[in-house]
């Protein structure tokens, strides 16, 4: 399924946000994350996460830190702060109101896509 | 972690070249994309694909640089102004040497400050007598001579030839008997600190004048920078310098006179070395300013002397021949030189010749023809009123000036017209630059008794 530029862009902050809520990770571990979780419906361009961990770091909801993993090499690693956390629970909040607002429409409609 | 092939890296390398050159990207955004490329080709090495396919692959997952990139300028609209003050530090070891510079600068920086108040312990005042006109720049120019000796790493004898010329040129004008506010005296004023400037050229370029055209044009290409540095940092004193005396004066305290005693000429001589420093470390970083005022104001005084020109002819008027008009053509040749200058120093020596080339020309020549109307119409003036000092300096200036623009003119026009290579030209510019060295040393030294210190 070929998922909407505008919706995927909209779903990147909480995604990422609940991502590192359940734990400090890195970009590779975080789209890996994103496929799992989407059972690969939801494919993101691996390079277009940088930019939005970099902006959500400029908005104080992470915090990075470089760190060498495991294989040796160094990444950078990142940590979801009070605010960030913070902005994820009011994310949560919206998307509970979207969700239950087309959940109540596509149940009444559910004949349409029979 | 699997060993990748020779031929992989190789491949790796190439892309990461590639967003190297992104300006938008930190070095670590390189590194973090880098990371995330090489995991990304490991699990579908693991995953049992080959070498090629698997960074093919990880690649396109990755999605279009161009797209990244220009999304994290987006994100970082700020990276795209070049930061002066951050300097950009490429590597550990050039970062360390950064670091050790700025100390070093203003120290140099407040040294100049310093010095150029010392004199008025003694009862030097500024602005005032031909003490302070006189020595103003030798408390500067062997400070600044000191940073590029630092800065290049000059050996003894070296630093020993520029510091012997520095000292020489100050025990020869401290003891010439000047007659007070006489005509030699401003000469010298306004020459030593031209021929002195040479020092600071051997200086900057390390101490290898000879034969060094590339050394020498990086260092006109530097009194270009710093000309307009210097200009910049002074309009920023001058703004500083008002308030301070516009805010004492609103608590009832006067303090215009120490200010102008102070703040302009520490201010003036500690301008000088930050200037340079910040000329030295933004070469790299951002485009260069004169080459750009030269674009822009090259057609505009080539159509400025074409119109003289065409106004002497229409009104069949010469040009007077007061002592003011020798020097207003002194000083038009010399911005006619400087612009020239800065195209020669901006021009990939390769390219054809090509529109501006011409314009420039035409600015040359019809600047040669202007100072020979005007050359000729005060021949006469000297041959009527005989030699003061003050003629025979502009006339010599104009000389020098003029040889110089003739004999570019000449390389110019075999250049555009195909025959001769552009790198001639450069080669002249760089050949003469002692000429002007020599005349204003002459000047300094050898008017004086010249004209008995009149």
């Amino acid at each position: 399924m070929n998922i909407g530029k505008d919706l995927v862009a909209a779903s990147a902050t909480p995604l990422v946000l609940a991502i590192l809520a359940e734990g400090d990770s890195y970009g590779y571990a975080i789209i890996r994350r994103v496929a799992e979780l989407s059972g690969g419906e939801l494919q993101w361009t691996d390079g277009m996460l940088y930019p939005v961990l970099h902006r959500l770091e400029r908005f104080g909801y992470v915090e990075a830190r470089w760190a060498t993993a495991e294989t040796g090499r160094r990444r950078r690693y990142y940590r979801i702060t009070s605010e960030g956390t913070a902005h994820l629970a009011a994310q949560r909040r919206q998307w509970q109101v979207v969700d239950s607002a087309l959940r109540g429409i596509w149940t009444g409609m559910r004949f349409a896509f029979a | 972690m699997t060993e990748l092939t020779d031929a992989l890296e190789a491949q790796i390398t190439r892309w990461r070249t590639w967003l190297r050159r992104q300006p938008a990207l930190r070095p670590e955004d390189v590194d973090e994309l880098e990371g995330h490329l090489r995991d990304q080709i490991a699990a579908l090495l693991e995953a049992g694909l080959a070498g090629d396919e698997a960074f093919l692959v990880a690649v396109k997952r990755m999605g279009r640089l161009d797209a990244v990139s220009r999304e994290f300028a987006r994100e970082h609209s700020d990276r795209l102004w070049k930061q002066l003050v951050a300097a950009p530090e490429e590597d550990a070891a050039s970062g360390r040497a950064a670091r050790r510079e700025v100390p070093v600068v203003l120290g140099l920086a407040v040294a100049a400050a310093l010095a150029i108040q010392l004199p008025q312990l003694f009862g030097h005042q500024f602005g005032e007598g031909g003490f302070y006109a006189l020595n103003a720049s030798l408390f500067v120019l062997p400070l600044l001579a000191g940073y590029f000796a630092w800065k290049r790493g000059l050996d003894r004898a070296r630093c020993l030839g520029l510091a012997g010329a520095f000292a020489a040129a100050a025990v020869a004008v401290n003891l010439v008997p000047f007659e007070p506010g006489g005509h030699t005296e401003l000469l010298a004023v306004l020459h030593l600190p031209i021929a002195l400037w040479l020092v600071v050229g051997a200086a900057y370029v390390g101490g290898r004048w000879w034969g060094n055209v590339a050394g020498r044009m990086d260092f006109v290409r530097f009194s270009g920078e710093l000309f307009i540095y210097f200009v910049l940092i002074a309009l920023g004193g001058g703004v500083l310098t008002a308030f301070t005396i516009i805010s004492f004066e609103a608590i009832g305290l006067d303090v215009e006179g120490s200010a102008q005693r102070l703040i302009l000429p520490s201010g003036a001589a500690g301008a000088v070395i930050v200037g340079a420093w910040l000329v030295e470390a933004k070469q790299s970083v951002i485009e260069n300013m004169a080459p750009v005022l030269t674009r822009v104001f090259t057609p505009l005084f080539a159509g400025l002397l074409l119109a003289l020109l065409a106004a002497m002819v229409w009104t069949g008027r010469g040009v007077g021949v007061e002592r003011e008009v020798l020097i207003a053509f002194d000083l038009l040749l010399a911005v006619v030189l400087g612009l020239l200058l800065y195209a020669v120093s901006a021009r990939d020596p390769l390219a054809p010749p090509d529109l501006f080339d011409r314009i420039l020309l035409v600015l040359v020549v019809s600047a040669l023809v202007a100072d020979g109307v005007a050359l000729a119409a005060i021949a006469t003036r000297i041959s009527e009123f005989g030699f003061s000092p003050n003629r025979v300096a502009a006339l010599g200036e104009n000389l020098v000036l003029l040889v110089n623009l003739g004999w570019s003119a000449w390389l110019y026009a075999r250049f555009v017209a195909g025959r001769g290579p552009f790198a001639a030209v450069e080669r002249w510019q760089t050949a003469y630059l002692p000429v002007y060295a020599a005349w204003a040393a002459l000047v300094v030294l050898g008017f004086p008794p010249l004209f008995g210190f009149a």
